[in-house]
């Protein structure tokens, strides 16, 4: 009953942050607002008992993401233009596309239920198993690191990958930039 | 040098060496709490960028440079790969972690997640901090009255 109360004032406060969001044009507040979207998120991952992924989305969605938001809009505008073009088109995609994914909700299993395809894979043989080959009493990190190790170093590279990306954009262009200037001193 | 925003600068002082020391608490108690590499890399991130953004890029660069930056990103993947690599060395499968202690299998399970886990914080918090570094270094200071 808490629960359930709890999860209607989340997603009560998510809907409002995000209709905020959609209205407002200074970009800091909206920024500011994204990050207190993803927090909430993350409190409702709490609630789901999904501590790992509550703490990720808060480090890197409430924390991270907001700063270098910040520095984007450092570079930018502090202002969203104004909006000369109707809405009806957006608000016609929006509104097929969510209608579509509630309804693909209606073929899955219900929240906790104990025959969901995901319950039933290789989740029980992991629990079953991990105490006993791993001895790591979060089994989270057992299974990211140890079960499925290849995934991990996978996302690891492409965390590297991703990182080298922004590197090649933007520091090399500032140092070509440099160089032109220098050369236009000679 | 600007004088201004002497709380802030205080409290930053204050907060970046906890926020170093609980990443690392994260990194390291990730087998028995919530967390890991990646949610510690990040965190480790935040302390250099808190200090980038209350003390200035050149501030902060001091610290930490960016070649050092660039080389950990990179340094971050090797460990993960290396740990896998070194599995082969010992005769077991890439990634068995076993082979760090054979005698008692979950042992080597052990060193071998530290191990990864390690890799995968060192390549978050370079990645984390290059990205900012890329993006605070080109824009122009920016003065209160902007925001």
């Amino acid at each position: 009953m808490t629960e359930t109360i709890i999860n209607f004032i989340l997603f009560a406060m998510l809907i409002s942050t995000a209709f905020a969001i959609v209205r407002m044009t200074s970009l800091f507040a909206v920024i500011m607002l994204a990050s207190v979207f993803s927090l909430l998120t993350a409190l409702l991952f709490v609630t789901l008992d999904a501590v790992d992924v509550a703490f990720t989305e808060a480090a890197v969605g409430a924390g991270i993401s907001t700063v270098l938001m910040l520095g984007t809009m450092a570079l930018t505008a502090r202002h969203a233009k104004p909006q000369t073009q109707s809405n009806a088109i957006p608000f016609l995609v929006v509104c097929v596309t969510g209608a579509a994914l509630i309804y693909g909700t209606l073929d899955m299993p219900n929240f906790g239920d104990p025959n969901a395809p995901a319950q039933v894979h290789v989740a029980p043989e992991y629990l079953e198993r991990s105490i006993e080959e791993i001895d790591v009493p979060n089994v989270v990190t057992a299974i990211l690191a140890s079960y499925r190790g290849y995934d991990t170093l996978g996302e690891t590279a492409v965390v590297f990958a991703a990182g080298i990306g922004v590197l090649l954009l933007l520091s090399s262009l500032a140092r070509r930039r440099r160089d032109d200037e220098e050369e236009g001193d000679i | 040098m600007h004088h201004h925003h002497l709380i802030l600068r205080v409290v930053t002082k204050l907060l970046a060496g906890t926020i170093i020391l609980y990443a690392l608490y994260v990194q390291f108690h990730g087998d028995f709490s919530p967390g890991g590499g990646f949610q510690a890399g990040v965190i480790m991130a935040v302390a250099f960028i808190l200090y980038g953004i209350v003390f200035g890029l050149v501030a902060v660069q001091r610290v930490f440079p960016p070649w050092l930056v660039h080389k950990i990103v990179a340094l971050g993947v090797l460990i993960y790969a290396g740990t896998g690599i070194y599995a082969m060395m010992l005769g077991y499968e890439f990634l068995d972690y076993g082979a760090f202690d054979p005698g008692h299998p979950s042992h080597g399970q052990h060193n071998g997640i530290l191990a990864v886990e390690l890799g995968v914080g060192v390549t978050v918090t370079g990645v984390m901090v290059a990205i900012y570094y890329a993006f605070a270094g080109r824009a122009p200071r920016i003065s209160d009255e902007d925001w």
